[in-house]
This record gives C-alpha cells, sequence and structure tokens, in this order.
C-alpha cells in the first residue's frame, strides 16, 4: 500500500486498447441475460392488455393498459369453481408451503445431523448413508404410498399433510452433518465442562456457529418449496389450500361460463409467484455465499 | 483443591490400541504437576481420562476423596484449558468466561463479579466485549485460562496451553501461568512435549513413554538423575551424551580408553555412560580426546558438537572459551558420570 506513491509518476498514459476477449465475454453474457430475461419481461408486457386482446392477438411486446387492472382483480377478485379464492389468499398459501417447508427441513436435518455426527451411536454411518440414499428416491418415485399414507391419515387438505411429507432432507443433513463434522471436537469438550448437556449444547453453541449455514439451506429449501407443483396438486382439493403456483391454472384459468380465460390475470399473478423467491435470492445472496463457503469457527 | 489419586489406570481404544498401559500415582493437594513425553505417548488421553472425556478402561480414579471413574465431566469439578483453546466463537470474552457459571446456575449478578474479577486478574478488561475472533493468540489463551479460573475449580487440567504461541509469548504466559497457579493454589495437571515447559513450571515432572512412566520426580532429580537412557535423552537442552562403554575391575572404559573412572558400585559388563555436555570441561591434560567438528553458537554458551571415539558427543562451553574444530582434549567429571544398563537402558 505504501510503495504505490512512489510509483505512480512513473504510470504513462497507454493507449486503451480494445481487449476483443472481454468484449466476447460480454456479448455472451449479455445475450444470455437477454434470453433469460425474455419470458419474465414478456408476461409482464402481456399481463397489461386485456383478456381479449391476449386470447386473440397472443403474447403481447408493447405495454398496454390493463396493468393495473390485472393485478388487482388477480390478487384480489375470487375466482375459482367456489369463487371463494383469491391470489391474496394462494399467496399466503404458498408462504406457509414454502416457509413450512424450509423451517421444518432445517429443524428435521439440523437434529439428524447432531445425533449422527455427536453421538455415539452404534449404525451412524450405516443411519447416515441410509439417509443418504433416499436422495435416490425423491417424491416423485414414492408418490402413491406416499398420498395413500396421507389419505389414510385424514390428512388431505390440511396444512400438516401439505407439509409434513415432504421434510425429511437428506440433501440437508449432508450439508448439516459436513458442517457439523469440520466444528473443533473440543468446543463439545469445553462445553461438557462447562456444564453444558446435550440439548444446551446445540441450542447455546451449535445453533449459532450455524447461522449461515442455515440462512443458506433456508433460502434453497424455500424456493425449493414455494415451487412445489405435484405434490400440492394430488393432497389438495380443497381451493381455499390452493398456493400460487397451482392456482394460476386452476383458478384463472378455468372456462367457467364458456368465457374467454383470463390470460392477463394469470400472467400477472405468475409474476407475483416469481418476486418472492427472487427478492430472497438477491437479499440473502450474501448469507448465501457465505453460508456455503465460508464457515466461522 | 484436592489431591488427585490414580491407581492402576489403563486406556485401551475401542480399536484395541494401548494407549495408557497400568499408571499409579498420587497428585498433592495444590501440586503443579508436568506431563511431559514424545508426541503419541498416551499424555493426552491420560489427561482426557482424569477430565472425563475418555473412559477409563481400567483402574480407579480419585479426585479428593471421591472416586469419581463414572462422574460426568461437569460434576468433576475440573477445568480444562485445550491446546487450540476452545472458545465459543460466537460469543464475547465476557459470555464465554461466564458460560460454566451461567449453565450451573449461578445468579447474574454473581456472575459479572466473577467474570470482572477473573478479567483483572488476566488483564482482559478492556477485551470482555469483543468476540474471539477479534483477539491474538495470546489474549485467546488468557481467555481461555479465565474461563477455567472464574470457576475456582479443584483442578486444573491443560493440555500444551502454549504451543500454537510464538517464543517470546510463551515464556511469559509460563510464568503468568505459573504464577497465577501459585495463587490460587488449585492443584494442576499440564501436559507438555516441551522440555523446557516442563522444567521451568513443574513442581514433579512426570516423563511418559509409549503409554508407560519412565520416571517421576523434581525438575532437579529428573535432570541429575535420569532413570532410564529414554529420560536421559529427553530432558534437557541438548541431552544428555550417551556413550557405549564397559565396567570391569570398577572401571569404565569407552573403547581404547584405558581405565578411565573409578566406577561406581560393582557392577561389571557393557554399560551406556550418560554425561551432560556442561560436565565436560575443555583441559590439555584431559585423558579423553574428543574431536571437534562443529560449533554451535548459543551467545552465553558455545555447544561443541563432535565425536569421543566415534560417537557422537557434545560440549558445552563458556562464550569466553575460544574453540577450534579438530582434536582437543577434556576431563569428565567424575561425579557426574551416570552408568545405565546397556539393554534395558535403566540405570544402575
Ligand atoms: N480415539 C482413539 N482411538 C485409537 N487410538 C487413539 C485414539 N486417540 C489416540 N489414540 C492413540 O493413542 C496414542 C496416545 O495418544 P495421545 O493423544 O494421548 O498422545 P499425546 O501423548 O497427547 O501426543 P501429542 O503430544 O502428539 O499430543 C497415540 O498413539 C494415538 O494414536
Ligand atoms: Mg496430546
Amino acid at each position: 500500500m505504501a510503495d504505490t506513491t512512489l510509483e505512480t509518476p512513473a504510470v504513462t498514459h497507454r493507449p486503451r486498447r480494445i481487449r476483443w476477449e472481454t468484449v466476447g465475454d460480454h456479448v455472451v453474457l449479455i445475450l444470455g441475460s437477454l434470453l433469460m430475461i425474455l419470458p419474465p419481461l414478456l408476461a409482464l408486457t402481456t399481463a397489461s392488455h386485456d383478456a381479449v386482446t391476449i386470447h386473440r392477438e397472443g403474447l403481447q411486446l408493447t405495454i398496454g393498459d390493463d396493468l393495473g387492472k390485472n393485478f388487482h382483480a388477480a390478487m384480489l377478485e375470487k375466482g375459482g369453481f367456489t369463487q371463494t379464492v383469491d391470489g391474496t389468499l394462494m399467496l399466503m398459501n404458498s408462504f406457509i408451503l414454502g416457509i413450512g417447508f424450509a423451517v421444518g427441513k432445517i429443524i428435521i436435518s439440523m437434529m439428524a445431523a447432531y445425533a449422527i455426527v455427536y453421538f455415539r451411536l452404534r449404525f451412524a454411518t450405516l443411519a447416515f448413508w441410509m439417509i443418504f440414499t433416499t436422495l435416490l428416491l425423491p417424491l416423485e418415485v414414492r408418490i402413491l404410498p406416499s398420498y395413500e399414507a396421507i389419505q389414510k391419515l385424514g390428512l388431505t387438505n390440511t396444512y400438516t399433510g401439505l407439509i409434513v411429507p415432504l421434510i425429511a432432507s437428506a440433501t440437508g443433513t449432508f450439508f448439516f452433518r459436513q458442517f457439523f463434522m469440520s466444528v473443533p471436537e473440543e468446543l463439545a469438550e469445553a462445553a461438557r465442562i462447562d456444564g453444558a448437556g446435550p440439548w444446551k449444547f446445540f441450542i447455546d453453541i451449535l445453533v449459532p456457529l450455524s447461522r449461515t449455514m442455515i440462512a443458506a439451506i433456508f433460502i434453497i429449501m424455500f424456493v425449493f418449496g414455494w415451487n412445489q407443483y405435484l405434490w400440492p396438486t394430488l393432497i389438495t382439493t380443497d381451493e381455499s389450500f390452493f398456493t400460487l403456483v397451482r392456482g394460476i391454472k386452476q383458478i384463472v384459468l378455468s372456462y367457467t361460463d364458456s368465457q374467454i380465460p383470463e390470460h392477463g390475470q394469470a400472467l400477472a399473478l405468475a409474476i407475483v409467484a416469481m418476486i418472492p423467491p427472487v427478492a430472497i435470492v438477491i437479499f440473502f445472496q450474501n448469507w448465501f455465499v457465505k453460508g456455503l463457503t465460508e464457515s466461522d469457527k | 483443591m484436592a489431591q488427585v489419586s490414580l491407581e492402576g489406570i489403563r486406556k485401551v481404544y475401542p480399536n484395541g490400541f494401548k494407549a495408557v498401559k497400568s499408571t499409579s500415582f498420587t497428585i498433592q493437594d495444590g501440586e503443579f504437576v508436568v506431563l511431559v513425553g514424545p508426541s503419541g505417548c498416551g499424555k493426552s488421553t491420560l489427561l482426557r481420562m482424569i477430565a472425563g472425556l475418555e473412559d477409563i478402561t481400567e483402574g480407579t480414579l480419585k479426585i479428593g476423596d471421591r472416586v469419581v471413574n463414572n462422574v460426568d465431566p461437569a460434576d468433576r469439578d475440573i477445568a480444562m484449558v485445550f491446546q487450540n483453546y476452545a472458545l465459543y466463537p460466537h460469543m464475547t470474552v465476557r459470555k464465554n468466561i461466564g458460560y460454566g457459571l451461567k449453565n450451573r446456575g449461578t445468579p447474574a449478578s454473581e456472575i459479572a463479579a466473577k467474570v470482572e474479577d477473573a478479567a483483572k486478574m488476566l488483564n482482559l478488561t478492556e477485551y470482555l466485549d469483543r468476540k474471539p475472533a477479534q483477539l491474538s493468540g495470546g489474549q485467546r489463551q488468557r481467555v481461555a485460562m479465565g474461563r477455567a479460573v472464574v470457576r475456582d475449580p479443584a483442578l486444573f487440567l491443560f493440555d500444551e496451553p502454549l504451543s500454537n504461541l510464538d517464543a517470546k509469548l510463551r515464556n511469559q504466559m509460563r510464568i503468568e501461568i505459573k504464577a497465577l497457579q501459585r495463587r490460587l493454589g488449585t492443584t494442576a495437571v499440564y501436559v507438555t512435549h516441551d522440555q523446557v515447559e516442563a522444567m521451568t513450571m513443574a513442581d514433579r515432572i512426570i516423563v511418559l513413554n509409549a503409554g508407560q512412566i519412565e520416571q517421576i520426580g523434581t525438575p532437579t532429580e529428573i535432570y541429575h538423575n535420569p532413570a532410564s537412557t529414554f529420560v536421559a535423552s529427553f530432558m534437557g537442552a541438548p541431552p544428555m551424551n550417551l556413550i557405549e562403554a564397559e565396567v570391569a575391575d570398577q572401571q569404565v572404559r569407552i573403547n581404547g580408553y584405558d581405565g578411565l573412572m573409578p566406577a561406581p558400585g560393582s557392577y561389571a559388563g557393557p554399560v551406556t555412560m550418560g554425561i551432560r555436555p556442561e560436565d565436560v570441561e575443555l583441559d590439555e591434560q584431559g585423558s579423553v580426546t574428543f574431536r571437534v567438528d562443529i560449533l554451535e553458537e548459543l551467545g552465553a554458551h558455545r555447544l561443541l558438537h563432535g565425536a569421543i571415539a566415534d560417537q557422537p558427543f557434545t560440549v558445552m562451553v563458556n562464550k569466553d572459551h575460544d574453540v577450534q574444530t579438530g582434536e582437543t582434549r577434556v576431563t569428565l567429571k567424575p561425579d557426574a558420570l551416570r552408568l545405565f544398563d546397556a539393554e534395558t537402558g535403566k540405570v544402575l
């Protein structure tokens, strides 16, 4: 740092050369971003037209006059078969699913990892690998038995039925296990001598130490839960439990009374459905990167 | 404050490794005992058994009058300082020091007062609201000490607490720890593989080798009367010279040298002869030829590395001795000679 001042006079003004690799990089990146941003953009512009125009002319590139009206209707107008559900309710349901899913997964997987890493269980490694192999059995593979079980328990059309079957998490358990194994053993021993039992050690020391990790996993899991489609479709038939992702099709695009479906409103809802995951990722980016790469122990 | 006694303590790890072979000793109330030995000899294992962090395979461990074999570490009335300090990274210094008290249900006002006292004693007052990451190595070390001191336990356990510090700080902390222990009068067991730490801090030293006690004694005893060649070569820097020799007719002979010294006792046969480098004198009339190969400058002293009759040998001389490499003659102080069994290495 200190020497830079000494060197300044020596710097000559070189003619600025265009570096073609840099330009190339940027062109590729810009094209890529445009390609990615085009569908949401089209959804937004199209959502500003009325249903008739959209039905007749398809997607719109220009901005129309009906943006506010469509958003207003999408969020507040009752719709669906029973005419009792609006966008706000579906948004709330989505939040319940997303947050319940993420929080549930974090609690379950942290506790599983805690048991595996810190307790001398006889078959801890076996248990871990069994949990790990469930990665090979995603929900789609075991959908029938899962549905059967929830149905027998009478949990269809409940938030419990919507969330609980999804919260076992091999990925979460794996990440927490790796993290706990990197925490120095002496920390647990020091806490033991300091009179902290297993529960106190978990709450007082492990959880605060894992907070960046928890944040990172929360983000991933929230987005994952938010975007669930198949399971909510199966388990909720009562429209008041519909989430945004599933409701767009069912509520707004239903052909009731042989009307033209409300394409504008549907696209408005699609935009609404995109905002929370995007916002979370943008706002918690730092935490996210920190949680997965850095460890402050 | 308590006396600690080990009776026939053994440790076999689940994988079958015998880390500590049957050991018995008693640590007096208020005594500072240092466990020393090479890496892997079982020092930490022994200490961790006393702490209760490792199961005792066999034997009886008493702290005070109580057998504590199956007592939880939290209830043994001990405090431990770890090599990596094991401070809770997310807690301030204040919380770190007070955590043990808090878990024991001490009232908040009392915790605050005790933490303040401990901090004052360790010069940590201005750092009380910092996190461990914002402290230097020496300060972290002090926080770890504070955590131990604040609970006023019956027994301090230290596992190489200074090995992550630089040499200067280590010297300073060595003195501080010792002074603190003196002042509090708390019994302490201190593990190190640094024999200088052992010599300077200990009331008594226990030298361990491969899971077995080689010798227990005061630093002076250990230094001047090592019980085996192992202790002789482990303690002291530079270590004791060990030379193969032969005793016959009450005389010690190194190889070709005739009738070198009168030998103590009536033993006859091959021995290992030991002598400290500072107990050898350069002497024109000396009876032994010493070939000097390398001079090592230590400031106050000079080390001459070379050989006597082709066996490696070191002599320590005062700085004002002017020595050249090549052959000189030396005298070995007769009363400083130690003889060890050539086979077992035990002192004769
Ligand atoms: N959990 C364990 N299972 C099996 N063997 C172990 C275990 N822990 C330690 N050992 C072995 O026991 C022996 C003594 O280990 P210990 O940690 O007590 O050594 P140490 O004297 O403290 O060494 P250092 O100076 O390197 O710390 C070593 O040989 C080590 O490999
Ligand atoms: Mg050790």
